[in-house]
């Protein structure tokens, strides 16, 4: 049957975001020899095109849903919001790029490109239903953004953060295929409904110490991916030696797809195995919850203090996935939603503040942001009170909307405990708010440029997406129910 | 329009007018004053309607705003929040009119936080849903924390933090406690789950009950505060700017006062019953604690802080005599107690403006300078500590009577606390108003025009509350009465279903019989 299959055109379209990319990527990197060097900026809005018609696609393939190329990938409902978030990540960041290389004189080609390339590895994450494609959409999308952390070659800390990232980061890719070969051989496919199945099946299915031992495997490698303790080690240095908006895409883009690699594989393939492994999840959630907030409370770097609390945020999401229940997944996908907008626009202005070669990194050199800069200070407090989970602001609504699913599932202890490090959180978030409103302005003050017209659109948009999750919830919500209801239905 | 929306949204709308001024604009004071007036004259409106029905939600608005989760934007006002929405409403163009003298730098961004302030407080005193009650909750700390961290004395940045991080730990417990409540009971409306307990479609069992009720009680003893939750109170009211002083003192306490009668002794009777004794015992504690804190404080607006919690625990005392005469009288010294210790705080950031300090020896004879000041502050220094005739008189009065009902004891320990504030008040007017003049206090300017007019309004109510109790009581009375059957309901139910727990209605009911009497 394999050697006579030929692809429908419909098979096509489903994956068209992840072709117009492709060709946006190369087309990109071909003009890059052909530019002149003050024209390079041309380069980042061609990125900017290629991911604004790749969204467009992704809304078209919606259309038809499906499955494709031998039951490979499958386009639904959930594939399509997290297709739909990473692009919108994407496009935060380059429009942040935007005006940080124009700052450090390093304008190029090869970064937007290295930006679209790592997008396609998210997108097939997002839509993998088979664990060679999840296999395959990883190394795309963690291959890309290796370089993209080592991007200023020059920069010490950018080397050392593209090294740990790319070491720690390739050897939980090998826990994580070591998991689909165990898989392979305990069920005979790679397809995650097939192994639903074979799991399921009462004549068929495998001891399960072996499974668990499989399941283990894979849950190791993913975890890495979206930094939940123990395998948070890698994420303060490499955030803090990233560059600002190469940063904010690590911290939301990979991780959004991760989470979605995370519950289609648990949800769907490993489904009626899930009561095993819930407090194993209970207890990872809390230990993340607890180490990033409390971590962060020491550190006196901004960049390493929003590592930290996204570490904390990674260990929320983490309890909504041990709620086990499609509230629990569409809170997940309202909290990455959140946390994509709020995070990003953050380390945006964290990237501004921090002037040429980024020295200005401190919590002080915040300081009287307030006076210099009253939007811009304004705006970063919107995200910060967002972080912490204020009303109003989406990161407050999708706390409530994780712990709701946390309670429902008879998660008291994990919702109390929880709750509370998000108090501890609130003391070293309000750090930053105390520099830029309450203290007098320094050095940094005296070097701050004006916002650049990109970087003031990604943070705007941030910040009218923040407010909007917040304020109408509504927006999304019947969408993430839907999307929630139909994962693992096929 | 509805009143009630109307009245909500006013100061919000000001707020994004302010936003968008100019940073020098000099317009922003009028605007400013222009929105939070229309809103007391819209607040006005709610008068009516309360009144004819002041046991029910008036002025009612409820329309879905989360469809998924079945969440409301659900607002009223009853016979309780119609007062305390009033006070917001009346205080806050005080507040706007004042700063303009007392606050120095960033005047426009300061009115706006003001604006904001009053739209998180509005809310959080008609909200009839859960989850707004506790968005409404939040979005009134955070220009709190703003006004206090960005306009504050020296120690600003530490007072904020602790002030944020004190209420928000409290609030993520109540929050807990909320999400729990509405998942048992299907629906975040305030009225829906009470009627789901009251008619036992819906029972928690007696820990369920402890549990959530503590939840609710830690957010709201910290708030009031309610001793030994206080101690975020003293930096933050010395550190803070006077107008934020003012307001936290005058009307934010109350966010607390106002939750503990309207959810924790409505929906969790039970528990409330059985841990009555502790928190009137706190409430004590904190009446004399800060009575005696009080008189050794060589800070005049620290006096003032300690004796506001020393005040506070009478209002926490009424709530938890479960009488009649207890909760009105509560509701009654919220509203005294907003208006007085408002003036006293307004008058100090007046004597701090002239003389540059607070401390109470660096004054001394002001009355002979300034004999308009000395007699606002010596009214509203006797409102404060219940001289009959002014406001808090009836308050505590009540209040005294109804523990009186409830434990004898408790109303002869709280008596103390008045007996007290009435000699530490007296000997800090002796040390700063009386005697000698001195060389920097001979100049001193009496009240102005301007400062009357903020003024001349409190002691009016001081007189008029004080006086002529028919004016304001018949809704509170309606309303806490309304508010207290369906405690004692819900607990007749909790009680019938929990059999081994009917020596708590033994211990109670008859006490409420008494009080129907």
């Amino acid at each position: 049957m394999i050697g006579n299959y030929v692809p429908h055109g419909v098979e096509y379209i489903r994956i068209l975001p992840e072709i117009l990319l492709c060709i946006f990527g190369i087309l990109i990197m071909v003009l890059e020899a052909v530019t002149a060097e003050g024209q390079k900026r041309m380069l980042g809005v061609l990125a900017l095109v290629g991911i604004v018609v790749a969204f467009a696609a992704n809304l078209y393939a919606y259309t038809v849903p499906g499955q494709a190329f031998q039951n490979v990938i499958t386009i639904d409902a959930f594939a399509t919001f997290f297709r739909g978030l990473v692009l919108v990540v994407g496009l935060l960041c380059v429009f942040a790029s935007l005006g940080y290389l124009r700052r450090q004189h390093a304008e190029s080609g090869e970064y937007y490109s290295l930006i679209l390339f790592s997008l396609i590895g998210q997108c097939i994450l997002s839509t993998a239903n088979e664990l060679i494609m999840v296999f395959i959409g990883l190394e795309i999308s963690s291959i890309a953004t290796y370089v993209l952390a080592g991007y200023f070659r020059d920069d010490r800390r950018n080397n050392e953060a593209a090294l740990k990232y790319f070491l720690l980061g390739s050897f939980a890719t090998a826990f994580l295929l070591y998991g689909i070969a165990w898989c392979y051989g305990l069920t005979g496919s790679t397809n995650l409904n097939e192994i639903h199945r074979v799991i399921s099946d009462p004549g068929l299915r495998p001891p399960v110490v072996l499974t668990g031992i499989a399941a283990a495997l894979i849950l190791i490698g993913l975890l890495f991916k979206v930094s939940a303790a123990p395998f948070q080690i890698w994420a303060p240095d490499v955030y803090q030696g990233a560059a600002s908006p190469v940063t904010a895409f690590l911290s939301a883009g990979p991780k959004a797809a991760a989470f979605a690699v995370l519950l289609r594989i648990f949800m769907t393939g490993f489904g009626s195995f899930s009561f095993r492994w819930a407090p194993l999840l209970w207890s990872i959630a809390l230990l993340t919850m607890i180490i990033g907030n409390f971590a962060a409370l020491t550190q006196s770097n901004v960049k390493r203090l929003m590592a930290y609390s996204s570490i904390a945020h990674a260990g929320y999401i983490l309890v909504a996935i041990t709620a086990d229940s499609q509230l629990g997944i569409a809170a997940v996908m309202f909290y990455l939603a959140a946390y994509a907008l709020m995070n990003i626009g953050a380390f945006v202005v964290i990237g501004h503040v921090a002037a040429k070669n980024e020295r200005y990194v401190r919590i002080e050199d915040l300081a009287g942001l307030a006076k210099r800069q009253p939007a811009t200070a304004a705006l970063f407090a919107l995200f910060v009170f967002s972080l912490i989970g204020v009303p109003l602001t989406g990161g407050f609504f999708a706390k409530f909307y994780v712990f709701r699913a946390a309670l429902e599932a008879h998660l008291v202890w994990l919702t109390v405990l929880g709750l509370a490090t998000s108090a501890v959180a609130a003391f070293y978030y309000l750090k930053i708010v105390v520099a830029m409103y309450m203290k007098e302005p320094g050095e940094s003050m005296a070097d701050l440029a004006p916002l650049s017209s990109g970087t003031r659109v990604a943070v705007w948009a941030a910040a009218l997406g923040t407010l909007i999750l917040g304020i109408f919830p509504s927006v999304l919500l019947p969408f993430l129910s839907y999307s929630a209801s139909m994962l693992g239905r096929q | 329009m509805n009143i009630l929306l109307l009245t909500l949204f006013l100061p919000l709308a000001g707020f994004f007018v302010l936003l968008f001024l100019p940073r020098q604009s000099k317009s922003g004071w009028p605007v400013a004053l222009i929105f939070s007036l229309a809103a007391f004259l819209s607040s006005l409106g709610l008068i009516g309607p309360a009144f004819s029905l002041p046991a029910q939600q008036s002025s009612a608005v409820d329309t879905m705003w989360v469809t998924n989760l079945n969440i409301h934007f659900h607002l009223a006002v009853d016979g309780i929040s119609l007062w305390l929405i009033l006070l917001t409403t009346l205080l806050i163009p005080i507040g706007i009119w004042i700063s303009d003298t007392l606050i120095k730098e960033r005047h426009n961004a300061f009115y706006a936080l003001l604006l904001l302030f009053e739209f998180g407080l509005i809310g959080v005193f008609s909200a009839y849903d859960l989850f707004v009650f506790y968005v409404f909750w939040e979005v009134a700390l955070v220009p709190m924390y703003l006004m206090v961290g960005g306009w504050g004395g020296a120690r600003r940045g530490y007072a904020a933090v602790k002030f944020f991080v004190y209420t928000m730990a409290g609030s993520v417990m109540m929050l807990t406690s909320i999400i729990y409540l509405a998942t048992k009971a299907g629906s975040f409306d305030y009225a829906q789950v009470l009627a789901a307990l009251n008619s036992g479609t819906v029972t928690l069992s007696s820990t369920e009950q402890l549990w959530l009720f503590l939840g609710f009680l830690l957010a709201f003893a910290i708030k009031v505060p309610i001793f030994p939750l206080h101690t975020w109170l003293p930096i933050t009211y010395s550190e803070a700017p006077a107008p934020a002083t003012f307001l936290i003192a005058a009307v934010m306490s109350k966010m607390g006062a106002y939750g503990l009668i309207r959810f924790c002794i409505a929906l969790f009777p039970n528990a409330a019953h059985k841990c009555a004794d502790w928190i009137a015992v706190l409430a004590i504690i904190g009446i004399i604690y800060g009575a005696l804190l009080a008189f050794v404080q060589p800070n005049l607006k620290r006096v003032i802080a300690y004796s506001s919690i020393s005040h506070l625990g009478f209002i926490v005392l009424g709530i938890f005599t479960f009488e009649q005469q207890g909760a009105d009288g509560a509701v009654y010294q919220m509203l005294a107690h907003g208006i007085s210790t408002g003036a006293l705080f307004i008058l100090a950031g007046y004597l701090e403006h002239r003389r540059g300090s607070m401390e109470i020896a660096d004054f001394g004879g002001v009355a002979t300078p300034a004999p308009g000041l000395a007699t606002a502050f010596m009214i509203a220094m006797l409102a404060s500590v219940g001289l009959p005739m002014l406001s808090n008189f009836v308050g505590e009065y009540l209040v005294l009577q109804g523990a009186a009902f409830a434990n004898f004891t408790w109303a002869a320990w709280a008596a103390v606390g008045v007996i007290l504030s009435v000699v530490y008040m007296l000997w800090l007017y002796q040390r700063t108003f009386l005697g000698k003049t001195t060389s920097d206090t001979v100049s001193f300017r009496d009240l102005g025009g301007r400062e009357w007019i903020a003024i001349a309004p409190l002691v009016v109510m001081m007189v008029w509350l004080g006086t002529y109790t028919q004016s304001f009581m018949p809704p509170v009375t309606a309303a806490t009465h309304h508010l207290l059957e369906q405690s004692k309901m819900n607990l007749e139910i909790q009680v019938r279903n929990a059999a081994p727990h009917t020596d708590v209605r033994a211990q109670v009911l008859p006490a409420v019989a008494e009080a129907g009497r």
